[in-house]
């Protein structure tokens, strides 16, 4: 077996133009992890690390059918909602919020695995009973989505809650949920808003606040949204240049190789900059959903499309959290921000989109 | 509501998800234009705003305080000045839990239990966004050690200061004076005058003496750098820089040594001395006894200390020469002989015979002289030199009170005489408007008889005897009188005068001040009240002693009966001038508890005149001679002392 067609093997799931994407994105990324670091070769060499384990789960998830993947769904979903418990009962406490979860050797965070999981799930759900779907398969779909989201608000982890809730959603809308109870939820969604807000937390409220007037508290909650904002506001048109962000290098910007890492590429490359980015995350979307599209099983389509469309929530809410028109939720750069466990699944997800376009002629319906 | 979505149709469900997968684009692509429209606000339209605000982020404006300017003697022996130093210093705001990172810091450089205490009272009396030094003075070790672990530290610097110093200690406490930390109420007036922006970065401020009247010309003018600094505070470089002007450095009339010489010959005595130039007012000698150090108070004096200083039954903060209020006693005398000549009510010649005593018309009270047995036949002349209480009696009887406060206010009793230090006190030349104001009393024929002899209310500092004897010398010329000589502009590099200042002319006629000169130089010769201090003086030395019940300063609260039995004992004044035909120096000496006037004041203002007019060192003070190499400039010399006891020019 010669080099060529072992590479040929390798790489035959993997969509060539998302690939090439991804990699100007990831390439982005490196820049960015550099300046924001204060060029700290220690922090680029972990994070071409992260990026080579991630890249390798996405080659290897590339090879799994979506038809093997499915038969794992059921297992896992119970697995993590089991976790989930585990971490209510006996999890352990870090800065006030119950996520971790000690088994034997190590510690994990099982919300991290329901991401994929709560998708993956309802997607196998709603493909399961296609053929007979009614509403009240719906409801039940409904229900698997809010178990493991109850448990994750109560942690408390908003954040993941909420974007759990997304990716959830989303295979409900694509898998044909009706208009009227889309529209009668949004509209129970509005009224139930004075009721959560009575159930947040003290901090959680305070984000809201902050995100409505950060001046309100500009050494407190507020500093690292008015500090952002300038950060972003500062870049004008074409940026201070790479490496010369004023606000990144003399350390007024909280998290910024992580959550606020948008800050500090929008302060080096401007406008212009944020414009390609954009553009590079729509082309990412684009050719993500168009996969999705072409994916023979349902399961394949509902899954891919939902994990695109919860990519696209990533990047929004965080761009909309840095530039102040979103409260701060601790939601990481989706394949920018340093950090290991969203590189790989963010890369895992897109790994399962390519997986479940290429492997249509393999797949019968 | 059968069914809302049966999906039996294949074909039918991939169109409705192509259809939704379309509608989740446009929103993407909705939510995408949202993203640009907001950064286009942030980054096009409010561009300038926050391009200001990470600028502002960035650069500090940092003021650079300017040196203080260096205060001389005539000579340009250095009476206050400045040396450099590394503090280390905390910004409360940035330094997160204070305690905690002083704790952190005490394992990095030396901090004692005295720097913890002191930085607490300075946190007190601060804003929170000003530096404030934790610990002064680091060594070289220190300084390099902390600049190891000063990532650990944000917020605490370690910055090179200028300190001001006062070489020459307790004998110019008072004339000098001293800086001292700024506190509210030097900010407040601070911020309210035009000086506010002049004063950002400037932690000290002049508190007495000189240091405080000639704030303005000592201060500087501050310099501003631009800083980039980050998060936390620190600078990361200098973008650029206008560099502070220095204050003017300031010259005395004062000379050290003569004020030295001064205050040693007081020796173990509480009291005060003044010796001016008669030809311009400059002040040559100002000693205020027991004075204090005045470096104690540059960085915040221990309460210890203070405790010490502000309790003593000594008042040692009290600057007794323009703040110590005593009656002038016979001092009075030569005054009142000029008011009887030139009013009219006593001619030269005229004499009275005196029993020892006085007594007004139809009482038979006695107001004593204190010879009991009187001076027998006493003319103008001689009741100066013998000091005839009875004389004075009668001629203020004679002329009554009105007289005498029109005319010997004249000599300044009674106001201030406008000395270039802050805090001077009018005295007192007491009348009856005064009496019925103050008391709602009439005016008693008696107490004109004891204004006389300069007792009852009759009140006056050291300071203004020392200018009423510079009229007497000076024919009648009162000058203001002067600390400062001149003054360097740092900004022009030239020497600014300070001109001597006409206060008065008193119009007096020759024949009588000739007449009462000769009576004080007779003063100081065999048969006068201070000829012992008086006895080999080689130049003409007029004079006039005085011993005056204590009525002064007032009495500590605490009751100890030896001391004060002690501080019952009478003031002793003297005042004089000498060559008497051609002054050069007037001194007036207040010693406070010193019995009799021609036995302790005397003899001070004596050596004060020989070392001024003759070079000379009291014998019990030469030794010091030795180690006397203080710090001079070479500035235009001014009038002083012949060097090593050349004779006088």
């Amino acid at each position: 077996m010669n080099v060529r067609f072992f590479l040929a093997r390798l790489f035959a799931h993997i969509d060539r133009p998302l690939m090439g994407l991804l990699g100007l994105l990831l390439l982005a990324s490196l820049a960015t992890v550099f300046s924001a670091s204060g060029a700290s070769m220690d922090k680029i060499g972990s994070h071409l690390i992260n990026i080579a384990i991630a890249l390798s789960a996405m080659v290897a998830i590339s090879h799994v059918p979506p038809q093997r993947l499915m038969q794992f769904v059921l297992p896992v979903y119970l697995l993590g909602v089991v976790l989930l418990v585990g971490v209510a009962v006996a999890g352990e406490v870090v800065n006030g919020a119950r996520r971790w979860l000690h088994i034997g050797v190590t510690r994990i965070q099982p919300s991290e695995l329901m991401r994929l999981a709560v998708p993956m799930m309802l997607a196998w759900f709603l493909h399961y009973k296609q053929e007979i779907l009614h509403t009240r398969h719906y409801a039940i779909a409904a229900a698997l989505l809010v178990l493991p989201v109850l448990l994750i608000v109560r942690q408390p982890d908003l954040g993941t809650a909420l974007l759990i809730t997304a990716s959830g959603i989303y295979v409900l809308f694509l898998g044909g949920l009706s208009w009227r109870i889309i529209a009668g939820g949004v509209v129970l969604a509005g009224a139930a808003l004075p009721m959560v807000w009575h159930m947040l937390h003290d901090y959680q409220r305070q984000r809201v606040l902050t995100m409505i007037d950060p001046s309100s508290d500009p050494l407190g909650a507020g500093y690292h949204i008015i500090q952002s904002t300038i950060a972003v506001g500062s870049g004008g048109m074409a940026g201070k240049g790479w490496l010369h962000g004023s606000q990144a290098h003399l350390d007024f910007l909280p998290e910024r190789t992580t959550d606020f890492i948008f800050a500090v590429f929008s302060e080096e490359f401007g406008l212009i900059g944020n414009l390609l980015l954009l553009l590079l995350y729509g082309a990412i979307i684009y050719r993500g959903l168009a996969l999705a599209a072409v994916a023979p099983s349902l399961f394949g389509r509902l899954l891919a499309g939902s994990l695109v469309l919860t990519f696209f929530t990533y990047a929004f809410v965080n761009m909309g959290m840095v530039s102040g028109i979103l409260p701060v939720v601790g939601v990481p750069l989706p394949l920018v921000s340093y950090g290991g466990t969203s590189m790989v699944t963010v890369l895992i997800g897109f790994g399962i989109v390519m997986s479940a376009a290429s492997h249509r002629k393999l797949v019968k319906t | 509501m059968a069914t809302f979505l049966r999906m039996a149709n294949p074909e039918e469900e991939l169109r409705r998800y192509t259809f939704r997968i379309k509608v989740a684009s446009a929103v993407v692509a909705a939510a995408f234009f949202l993203l640009f429209i907001r950064f286009i606000w942030l980054q096009l339209v409010e561009y300038d705003r926050y391009h200001a605000l990470a600028e502002s982020n960035r650069i500090t404006l940092t003021p650079t305080p300017p040196a203080r300017g260096i205060i001389y003697d005539r000579n340009g022996m250095v009476l206050a000045h400045n040396f450099a130093a590394y503090t280390l210093e905390i910004t409360p705001n940035k330094a997160g839990r204070l305690n905690d990172t002083i704790d952190r810091l005490a394992d990095v450089v030396n901090i004692d239990a005295g720097d913890r205490k002191r930085f607490k009272k300075l946190l007190a009396e601060s804003k929170n966004f000003e530096t404030l030094p934790i610990k002064m003075r680091l060594s070289e070790e220190e300084v390099a050690r902390f600049a190891v672990n000063s990532f650990r530290f944000p917020g605490v610097e370690v910055k090179a200061r200028l300190f001001r110093q006062y070489p020459m200690g307790d004998a110019f406490s008072h004339v000098i004076g001293y800086i001292g930390r700024i506190n509210q109420k030097d900010d407040e007036r601070i911020k309210s005058s035009e000086q506010a922006a002049n004063y950002r970065g400037t932690d000290h401020i002049g508190k007495s003496g000189v240091e405080e009247s000639y704030e303005n010309l000592l201060h500087g003018i501050t310099g501003v750098a631009q800083v980039e600094t980050d998060s936390g505070g620190r600078a990361v470089r200098v973008l650029s820089q206008t560099p502070p002007v220095a204050g003017n450095n300031m010259y005395l009339h004062l000379d050290a040594k003569l004020q030295d010489i001064a205050t040693k010959v007081f020796g173990p005595y509480r009291g005060a001395l003044v010796a001016l130039d008669p030809r311009n007012g400059g002040v040559l000698a100002l000693v205020s006894k027991p004075g204090f150090d005045p470096n104690l108070f540059v960085d915040g004096i221990d309460p210890a200390s203070w405790r010490a200083l502000n309790d003593s039954l000594d008042k040692p903060l009290i600057n007794r020469a323009l703040r110590g209020i005593y009656p002038p006693g016979s001092t009075f005398k030569p005054f009142m002989a000029l008011a009887g000549l030139e009013m009219g009510y006593r001619k030269p010649s005229d004499v009275i015979a005196d029993p020892g005593y006085y007594s007004l018309p139809g009482s038979s009270h006695r107001y004593r002289d204190w010879k009991k047995e009187g001076h027998g036949i006493v003319d103008l002349k001689k009741s100066i030199t013998v000091s005839c209480d009875t004389y004075y009696y009668r001629l203020a009887n004679d002329m009554g009170i009105g007289n005498m406060y029109r005319f010997l206010s004249k000599f300044g009793f009674g106001r201030k005489s406008g000395i270039d230090l802050e805090g001077e006190v009018a005295g007192l030349l007491p009348n009856p408007d005064w009496k019925q104001r103050r008391f709602k009393q009439q005016w008693w024929a008696g107490e004109t008889v004891i204004t006389g002899i300069g007792q009852g209310y009759m009140l006056a500092t050291p300071l203004q005897l020392a200018v009423a004897t510079m009229a007497i010398a000076n024919n009648g010329t009162v000058y203001q009188p002067q600390l400062v000589r001149a003054w360097r502009d740092t900004l022009t590099g030239r020497i600014v005068e300070n001109p001597p200042k006409v206060m008065d002319k008193i119009e007096l006629k020759p024949e009588y001040l000739e007449l009462v000169k000769a009576a004080m130089v007779d003063v100081t010769r065999p048969g006068g009240t201070a000829a012992g201090a008086g006895a080999g003086a080689p130049y003409p030395f007029a004079g006039k002693t005085g011993t005056a019940q204590v009525t002064g300063i007032r009495q500590g609260e605490r009751y100890d009966e030896h001391r004060i039995s002690a501080r019952l004992r009478d003031n002793a004044l003297f005042i004089s001038f000498a060559p008497a035909d051609n002054p050069k120096i007037v001194v007036a000496v207040m010693v406070e508890n010193g019995g009799h006037g021609g036995s302790t004041a005397a003899p001070v203002a004596r050596k004060v005149i020989d070392y001024w007019l003759l070079g000379k060192v009291p014998e019990a003070l030469r030794e010091d001679e030795a180690d006397q190499g203080g710090e001079t400039e070479d500035i235009e010399p001014a009038d002083g002392p012949p060097a090593d006891g050349v004779p006088a020019r």
